[in-house]
């Protein structure tokens, strides 16, 4: 036996609230995913919709990449509105 | 449902060394000391994916075959009120299965790899799942003790270091203590009624006590893997931490509906401000380990033939999405 493809799961908790990530069936096609979703993670009211998606498809990022990608963010604190002294008398800004 | 620890059982097979870069090693010991998350991708020593594969692979047979000794009693519940319940029960314990099974995949194993070893006998599962369930009383007892006795072992699983079985923690923990109270409530109800539900209460209390606390594994001293799986963060507390609290949690549940629990040598210690219980049967837990448990065979069949009753069904559909598939090309 070969193992059915696997598929991530995204759920959309409420209406107004991004899908997020919950987990991953195997499948054999997009719509057996669904179902598989639908049992395996909304058993308790966890969903209003569901998102699937062959993992094979995914595109992520390398862990060994991490400091090039995002450390450069570090010292670029003047990004944040934290960074710039505006006088207690100024309202509103 | 839990798995039961059986680190330290392997002697037959010493772990093959690997000789991991001292870097990188130590850099890992770090983010590990430090409480942090390791991920799928993240570098990480063998033999902290060999015990993790072992570990949440076993987890999630006992899941599985955990269905089993629930799954029997389902046509039989004594209301549709206890059936729905104990159907979504066991629903709930082939979801852990898959929870878990998809986490041990993300560290490089398959599914296929994972059920092959467990129906082969390869794979072990926890030991409680080989004792049979007698009477209707046992599935109160199940969920109060098994199920309480899982409680206990995942709760702290859920700060576990390897991220994917920890967030699938989340999710079981959630669901898990339905699964108590129902079997609590259950028991509750069988010692309110007639003297021979009550006796009945009293009776699977007796068998499934000391496998309970079996769940647990061996003692500290005699579980040489767990010192090197608490630096990993991979465990967070001792088997016997870990008894202890389910002993001293457990223990005025049973008295607060007139159940004794069957240990002579229980009692209140005032210095520890812990109960003091007997020895476990020890011999007898390895007995269970080495598959000798009393219904091990006919649980591990009755897993076998339902994977192989339902061949068809997973040949069918692997051959419709295959159809699919093919006209979706032709019409592009």
């Amino acid at each position: 036996m070969k193992d059915w493809p696997l598929w991530e799961v995204f759920i959309r908790t409420k209406g107004g609230l991004s899908h997020r990530h919950a987990g991953s069936v195997h499948a054999a096609d997009a719509k057996m995913a669904l179902e598989h979703a639908r049992d395996t993670y909304t058993r308790r009211m966890e969903g209003v919709s569901l998102w699937v998606l062959p993992s094979a498809q995914i595109v992520s990022s390398d862990p060994a990449d991490a400091g090039p990608l995002f450390e450069p963010a570090e010292d670029k604190i003047y990004r944040h509105p934290t960074f710039y002294s505006i006088p207690d008398h100024v309202k509103h800004i | 449902m839990y798995t039961t620890d059986l680190s330290g059982k392997d002697k037959k097979q010493p772990a093959p060394q690997t000789v991991e870069d001292p870097a990188l090693l130590a850099a890992f010991e770090a983010r590990v000391a430090n409480d942090e998350f390791i991920e799928p991708k993240d570098w990480m020593p063998e033999a902290y994916r060999r015990t993790l594969v072992r570990q949440i692979s076993q987890h999630a047979h006992s899941e599985i075959v955990g269905m089993l000794p629930e799954g029997n009693w389902i046509t039989r519940a004594p209301s549709l009120r206890r059936k729905a319940i104990l159907l979504a029960k066991v629903q709930d314990e082939g979801g852990h299965g898959l929870y878990l099974y998809s986490a041990a995949e993300t560290l490089g194993t398959s599914r296929e790899q994972m059920i092959e070893a467990l129906h082969s006998g390869k794979a072990k599962y926890s030991t409680i799942f080989n004792y049979p369930t007698l009477t209707w009383a046992d599935i109160g007892a199940i969920g109060w003790l098994v199920d309480g006795a899982a409680i206990m072992n995942q709760v702290p699983l859920q700060r576990t270091s390897y991220g994917p079985y920890a967030r699938a923690m989340v999710r079981v923990c959630k669901e898990e203590s339905f699964h108590q109270r129902q079997g609590y409530e259950l028991t509750m109800a069988l010692c309110a009624g007639s003297k021979e539900q009550k006796r009945m209460a009293q009776d699977a209390l007796n068998r499934w006590w000391w496998p309970s606390l079996m769940m647990f594994g061996p003692p500290d001293d005699k579980s040489p893997n767990t010192e090197q799986s608490i630096r990993w963060r991979i465990k967070r507390e001792t088997n016997d931490e870990l008894r202890q609290k389910f002993v001293d949690v457990t223990v005025p549940q049973a008295e607060a509906i007139g159940l004794t629990v069957p240990d002579a040598a229980l009692r209140w210690n005032e210095a520890r401000g812990h109960y003091d219980f007997g020895e476990i049967d020890w011999e007898e837990f390895y007995a269970v380990v080495r598959g000798e448990g009393q219904v091990a065979k006919e649980r591990m069949q009755a897993r076998v033939k339902a994977w192989e009753d339902g061949a068809w069904v997973r040949d069918a559909a692997a051959a419709h999405a295959a159809k699919r598939a093919a006209a979706k090309i032709a019409a592009e």
